[in-house]
């Protein structure tokens, strides 16, 4: 233990690094695993652990596995089976959304792809805008292409949108919503005004202290109790609005963080050029404070992005319940591992690559100041 | 300082407040409407009435026909058996990865980080199911169980722990085990002429295994009789899943807290101590850790509160906790949405209060104290 803390990364020494990149590799060991009795019996532990571990594993995942064939007749018994998931590729992906239609989700995923990438590069003029496109051109546009019903498209069902396409779909929206929610309750939390605050508070501390699951069955049984009679809201948008409603909670604690942050003395510049207290918020305070949450507000989306799987539980077919859909069906029965792995993967790479972004951002605030 | 709000803000707020309770209003009477056309008023007492399911799973007796109040009470008890088991492992777990992930070994950093990545960046549920179906349920049958190590035997329908049958005795003698053990940290503090008794008072916990054993009447080994195993405590699949899944994910979330922790000790502390003459270990538990835990603790009270919560995940695996037989069973028998709902929120929020009280009250007394 007191090795380990001891090692608090230790500044690579190059003082007597030798010229040959053998003898300099043999260096790089003796440093990074055997530079200790502790070290070393760590290393040991490790390496045995791997080689009993990984051969059988590669075994299973890669070179005894199969992915062509188009039946399960197609499998060997010890290895694994990705044609299961080579085959129902279009369900996990799409849902049962209709297969001669697949190009419009894909164009609406170009689209996103394309409206969000001034919005998170570096250097962009006109920032403000491009964010203003992507919530309201964007979203225009993708219920045209994704619901249609007019303009020549032919309308799908919500009931029919599913997989990895639904997740994505959900996490904008919650984002989108709880984004601007999350800055008002916010705003509100800090408020001078005694009413505006304890409401806000309350707003907060209630949402976050109820488990999303709950949050998300009320929406599936308990919203339409409340709706007068005849009145029914989409399944799909009941859940979003439950979304919207639950992460503008956290949104709100993660942007009064950064407004905390904003140095108090740029409020007071504001203040006595003579700007109104909205102004000051808007134009001083709220671009500062956004700016420096932009990480957190990345997390955020990592969490609720992760969060949308739920919908498995009261009823709506996301990637998970696609995948566990797929697993019921009795010529495919006995690939649960695949089917788990493969959509733990897909998550993975999404979250992995927007946390990845989140933190070069972070690195990059840290270095402007 | 900045302005004072106008007088129209302060007017404007009440204007807020009393929208918001009109909305409210709309909202309630369209619900009592409703409700009265299904002629279901809104009330608790069906609580008192009898309930006809069974909890495969509970820490209390439970007979099918025992009220619903009985039956919160089981599934409060449930909820809260895997919420600590799963806070005691994420803690440790996270410690350890924590730790590694400091560790001057490449091979042991990199693990450390590939876990903490790979177990963040994948959903929970996904997680909790994959530990249920992938995992446990590949599982042999009974009668090819797999034996563990102390008699624990591992099966498709979970872990088999071998049990204490207690004897006559147990009733007098457990209690003054108990004492014995729980005296130990006060005993530790008594000074005889100035000298604290220290690890000498260690020797109590030996003293307190003869009572015990006192009160142990036999092993209750679990044993393959027939079809299934008799004996020992049954540890059901369902729980051993939900447990891994909790403790996994909050152990990686708690590892980058413990992480950023130890580091935020100033490295200047370290090197006073070492100077100061102090042994590494004694560097680690008396100069970092102590530092470190004041930094620690605020995240990890909103990680325990997380682990509590996502505890409801437990219906995916049909664990019979809070979320699953309340808002599966319970709903399905009575038809009362709303009064189902307004439980399992006031039960999540009290517990959390709760635990974040507790949580509150530690960080008080190990805060720094400003003098």
């Amino acid at each position: 233990m007191s090795e380990a803390t001891a090692g608090r990364q230790v500044p690579v020494q190059h003082n007597f690094a030798p010229g040959t990149p053998g003898a300099r590799a043999v260096d790089w060991i003796k440093r990074n695993l055997f530079s200790s009795l502790f070290n070393t019996l760590l290393s040991l532990a490790v390496l045995t652990a791997a080689i009993l571990i990984l051969p059988p594993l590669i075994r299973w995942a890669v070179t005894h596995a199969t992915i062509s064939g188009v039946s399960r007749a197609a499998c060997t018994d010890d290895g694994s089976c990705w044609t299961f998931i080579r085959m129902r590729l279009p369900l996990f992906f799409y849902g049962r959304y209709p297969s001669n239609e697949y190009w419009r989700v894909d164009l609406a995923f170009v689209l996103l792809v394309a409206f969000c990438i001034p919005v998170l590069r570096e250097q962009v003029r006109h920032r403000l805008l491009y964010v203003v496109l992507l919530f309201t051109a964007f979203p225009a546009l993708a219920v045209w292409l994704l619901s249609g019903g007019f303009l020549g498209l032919d309308y799908v069902d919500t009931n029919l949108w599913g997989g990895l396409m639904l997740d994505v779909i959900i996490s904008f929206v919650t984002v989108a919503g709880s984004l601007p929610l999350g800055i008002l309750l916010a705003f509100g939390r800090r408020s001078r005004l005694p009413v505006v605050r304890i409401l806000s508070v309350c707003y907060i501390e209630l949402w976050r202290g109820v488990p999303l699951l709950t949050v998300l069955f009320m929406s599936a049984v308990l919203l339409p109790l409340f709706l007068p009679q005849g009145v029914s809201i989409d399944r799909l948008l009941r859940a979003m609005v439950a979304l919207i409603l639950f992460n503008a909670a956290y949104m709100a604690e993660v942007v009064r963080g950064g407004l905390q942050g904003v140095d108090a003395g740029q409020e007071e510049a504001a203040d006595s050029l003579g700007l109104r207290w909205w102004q000051t918020q808007a134009f001083i305070v709220l671009p500062q404070a956004l700016r420096i949450v932009l990480p957190g507000i990345i997390n955020t989306v990592v969490d609720l992005f992760k969060d949308t799987t739920l919908v498995t539980i009261i009823g709506l077919y996301d990637l998970l319940g696609a995948v566990e859909q797929a697993l019921k069906d009795p010529p495919w029965l006995g690939f649960a591992t695949e089917g788990y792995v493969f959509s733990a993967a897909v998550f993975f790479v999404c979250c992995y690559a927007l946390s990845a972004y989140g933190r070069s951002m972070e690195r990059r605030l840290a270095k402007g100041q | 300082m900045t302005r004072r709000p106008s007088a129209r803000a302060r007017a404007a707020q009440w204007l807020l407040l009393a929208a918001l309770l009109a909305v409210a209003w709309i909202l309630g009477s369209e619900a009592a409407a409703n409700m009265s056309r299904r002629h279901a008023g809104f009330g608790f007492g069906f609580l008192a009435e009898s309930a006809n399911f069974d909890i495969p799973f509970r820490l209390i007796t439970w007979n099918v026909g025992d009220t619903y109040a009985r039956a919160l009470l089981v599934c409060i008890l449930n909820t809260l058996l895997v919420s600590a088991m799963s806070i005691v492992a994420a803690t440790l777990l996270g410690l350890v990865v924590g730790i590694m992930r400091l560790s001057a070994n490449w091979l042991v950093r990199n693990i450390a980080l590939g876990f903490i990545e790979l177990v963040r960046n994948t959903p929970q549920l996904v997680q909790i199911i994959f530990w249920y179906v992938a995992v446990l349920q590949t599982l042999p049958g009974p009668r090819q169980s797999i034996l563990l190590p102390g008699g624990t035997l591992l099966n498709i329908r979970g872990f088999y722990l071998p049990s204490i049958a207690a004897n006559d005795l147990a009733g007098t003698t457990w209690p003054i085990a108990l004492i014995l053990v729980v005296a130990t940290p006060f005993v530790w503090r008594i000074r005889l002429r100035d000298f604290p008794l220290g690890a000498k008072s260690l020797l109590l916990l030996p003293l307190a295994v003869l009572p015990f054993a006192a009160g142990v009447d036999h092993m209750d080994w679990p044993q393959l009789r027939g079809f299934n195993i008799a004996g020992g405590v049954q540890v059901v699949p369902e729980l051993v899943a939900l447990w891994a899944g909790l403790s996994i994910y909050g152990a990686a979330f708690i590892a980058e807290i413990v992480r950023a922790a130890l580091l935020s000790v100033h490295r200047g502390q370290r090197e006073a101590a070492l100077s100061l003459g102090l042994k590494p270990r004694q560097v680690l538990s008396k100069i970092i850790l102590p530092q470190a835990l004041r930094v620690m603790i605020p995240p990890m009270t909103s990680q325990y509160l997380n682990i509590i919560k996502s505890s409801s995940l437990g219906a995916a695996v049909a664990y019979p906790e809070l979320f699953q037989i309340f808002a599966g069973t319970v709903l399905q028998q009575t038809a009362r949405e709303t009064e189902t709902m307004v439980i399992l929120m006031a039960v999540f929020l009290s517990i959390n209060l709760a635990a974040s009280a507790l949580m509150n009250l530690y960080n008080r007394r190990v805060a720094l104290v400003a003098r």
